[in-house]
């Protein structure tokens, strides 16, 4: 009788802790970026007077902070377009060559046998549990050395180097699961292995290629470390993130731009994994039911 | 969010590709078909395999002689692969003052984040597990952290934080009766839990919080999805039987999730072992925070030590690698039974 009672009472203090459970996940996960929003439409003077109010005033209301964070810092602004032009031609620039790069190479590893096939992905992923600091260093030395540091070309060129991998064992698992059989119907008709995968695997694997674009895109966006130790010096080459985390160190910037600057640098990001959750959540645990 | 972290799916498994299966045919047909095969494979992987040698192989390579030579910002240009190696950097970086201190706190920001993440992580997923309306969009929110660019995400916790304008400072004064404000970031004193002195200072274990607060969705995606692999018979049968939730638990579920949850223990260690861009941005490496990964960017850029930044990144990966060799040979083979 008693497990029957522990049963009921267990089954009671689930019930009322999950929501309540639930209601904080959502809280620490979301109101920060609220927070966020509040403070870039609020004046410093309203914040410094108000601290604890957590919504915007409509006479308060403003977007003064947008036009001065977005505004070149010729007219007195921070410069973040030129900032974001950046980003996106890095974030672009990465996702394009990427692609370029590991759909070949995880289709070969899919489906062509070759030497060392096996071992390539092995060491690929290997090389990835170095911290990227160590990575650093003789990056920034090489490309001081060729003096392409401070350049988005050469920024773009180590981004791609560090997605290359894990593009190729997310499009690898993918191609996969597309039948060999499809391609030898389309070999018995003559066609080569390489119009083969063009007309025969490639279409099949556009979802796993656009999803796989999509988490590039994420990752040159957000990515700090090495923007900050290649860009520093060139004002005119900051992406947003640095840009943002140069900025935030001074006296002068108020804090309410910033929180400008930071929904900028947020935003583009959210909607992309709105519009792609889905997708994205797949690609991630690809790999997970076996782990 | 740095660019080795999405990577985990990557870690997870290395599946053993299958062997393309090229049927009936004549064996003269199908070796000229492999020797076809092979070249196209050579030219197809060939790009990426440049790029990820010269990027990344070859740079790691490049470290190790880096760390063995005196190689300063300064004679950056005059130095080659052939030059006067010592173990000068070492010796200066092992013996040099705090050193011991950027390892131990290393390790607690390790150890506690993965511990945070991974268990908000569990709890999270334990507690979507359930279908309710608007499950799909709570479960969408959850991840939220973890996409948001990493700048950003610290740039609002520490205004968040700010002990004069901060919200969490304003209501922990007005409401919950603190005597003065916080400083989260910058405060070197000791926490104190119950008297109990835990030798960590306040902005240490605000930044072990924020790192359990970017990653958990990771931990939460991945035991999610070993969730639903569970067969609902197996609860069904306990329920059966009289089993309460909690029994259930720790009987059923939580052994079905061990192997993920050790898989996933190496792969945050990992990371926020390596990890500068948290503490970077929080603190700067102040008030107990500086970890090795901070220390090597200051030796690198602040003191223009490119020797001694080299010599201690590879101590670095070199006490990495013990200890998830030792992680894997104590847990290793209870995963396989698993």
């Amino acid at each position: 009788m008693s497990t029957v009672s522990r049963d009921a009472v267990e089954r009671r203090v689930l019930g009322v802790l999950r929501p309540l459970f639930i209601a904080f996940l959502l809280l620490i996960t979301l109101f920060p970026f609220y927070y966020m929003v509040v403070l870039s439409f609020r004046p410093l003077q309203s914040l410094l007077q108000e601290p604890g109010q957590l919504w915007i005033s409509p006479s308060e209301f403003n977007i003064d902070t947008y036009k001065d964070v977005l505004r070149s810092t010729d007219d007195g602004g921070q410069g973040f377009l030129n900032f974001m032009k950046n980003s996106f031609l890095v974030a672009i620039g990465t996702v394009v060559l990427s692609l370029l790069v590991a759909v070949p190479g995880a289709y070969a590893v899919s489906r062509l046998e070759f030497f060392g096939r096996r071992q390539i992905s092995a060491v690929f992923l290997g090389v990835y549990f170095f911290p990227a600091i160590l990575l650093a260093i003789p990056l920034f030395v090489f490309f001081t050395r060729i003096e392409q540091r401070g350049t988005l070309t050469g920024l773009l060129i180590v981004y791609v180097a560090q997605v290359a991998a894990v593009s190729i064992y997310m499009l690898r698992n993918y191609f996969d699961t597309i039948p060999a059989s499809l391609e030898e119907a389309a070999a018995i008709d003559g066609c080569s292995r390489l119009q083969a995968m063009w007309h025969v695997s490639l279409p099949l694997a556009l979802p796993a290629i656009a999803s796989n674009a999509l988490f590039v895109f994420m990752i040159a966006w957000n990515e700090f470390l090495f923007a900050l130790l290649f860009l520093l010096e060139k004002r005119q080459n900051w992406t947003v993130s640095l840009g943002l985390s140069q900025l935030a160190g001074s006296i002068e910037v108020p804090t309410t731009v910033l929180m400008a600057g930071s929904v900028i640098l947020t935003v583009p990001i959210i909607v992309l994994f709105f519009l792609s959750e889905r997708w994205l959540a797949g690609g991630l645990t690809a790999g997970a039911e076996k782990g | 969010m740095t660019i080795s972290g999405p990577t985990a799916p990557a870690g997870a498994t290395v599946a053993a590709p299958d062997p393309g299966d090229h049927g009936r045919r004549s064996r003269r047909v199908r070796s000229a078909r492999a020797l076809q095969d092979r070249r196209t494979g050579y030219l197809l992987i060939s790009p990426t395999a440049v790029i990820v040698f010269t990027m990344v192989l070859l740079p790691i390579l490049w470290t190790v002689s880096l760390a063995f030579q005196d190689v300063r910002l300064l004679n950056l240009r005059r130095t080659g692969v052939i030059g006067d190696y010592s173990l000068d950097n070492f010796d200066k970086v092992l013996t040099s003052p705090g050193f011991v201190d950027a390892l131990i706190t290393t390790l607690v920001y390790s150890v506690g984040g993965t511990a945070c993440a991974i268990g908000l992580g569990l709890l999270t997923a334990l507690a979507l597990r359930k279908p309710f309306r608007g499950r799909g969009l709570v479960r969408a929110c959850m991840l939220v952290p973890y996409v948001a660019p990493v700048v950003a995400a610290a740039f609002v916790w520490s205004t968040m934080l700010n002990p004069q304008f901060g919200v969490v400072n304003h209501y922990g004064t007005t409401l919950l009766g603190w005597d003065q404000p916080i400083a989260f970031l910058s405060s070197g004193k000791p926490v104190t839990v119950f008297g109990l002195d835990l030798h960590v200072s306040q902005s240490l274990l605000t930044v072990v919080l924020f790192e359990g607060w970017r990653s958990f969705p990771f931990a939460f995606l991945f035991l999610t999805a070993r969730l639903q692999a569970i067969p609902d018979s197996l609860e069904e049968a306990a329920t059966v039987d009289g089993a309460t939730p909690t029994q259930k638990f720790f009987h059923i579920v939580l052994p079905q999730l061990l192997p993920t949850i050790a898989v996933l223990t190496v792969l945050r260690f990992i990371w926020t072992f390596n990890n500068f861009d948290d503490i970077y941005l929080l603190t700067g490496g102040g008030s107990g925070t500086q970890v090795v990964a901070v220390r090597v960017y200051d030796y690198l850029i602040n003191r223009g030590d490119i020797g001694a930044a080299a010599a201690q990144a590879l101590v670095l990966a070199a006490i990495l690698a013990v200890l998830v060799t030792v992680y894997l040979k104590l847990f290793g083979r209870s995963e396989e039974v698993a």
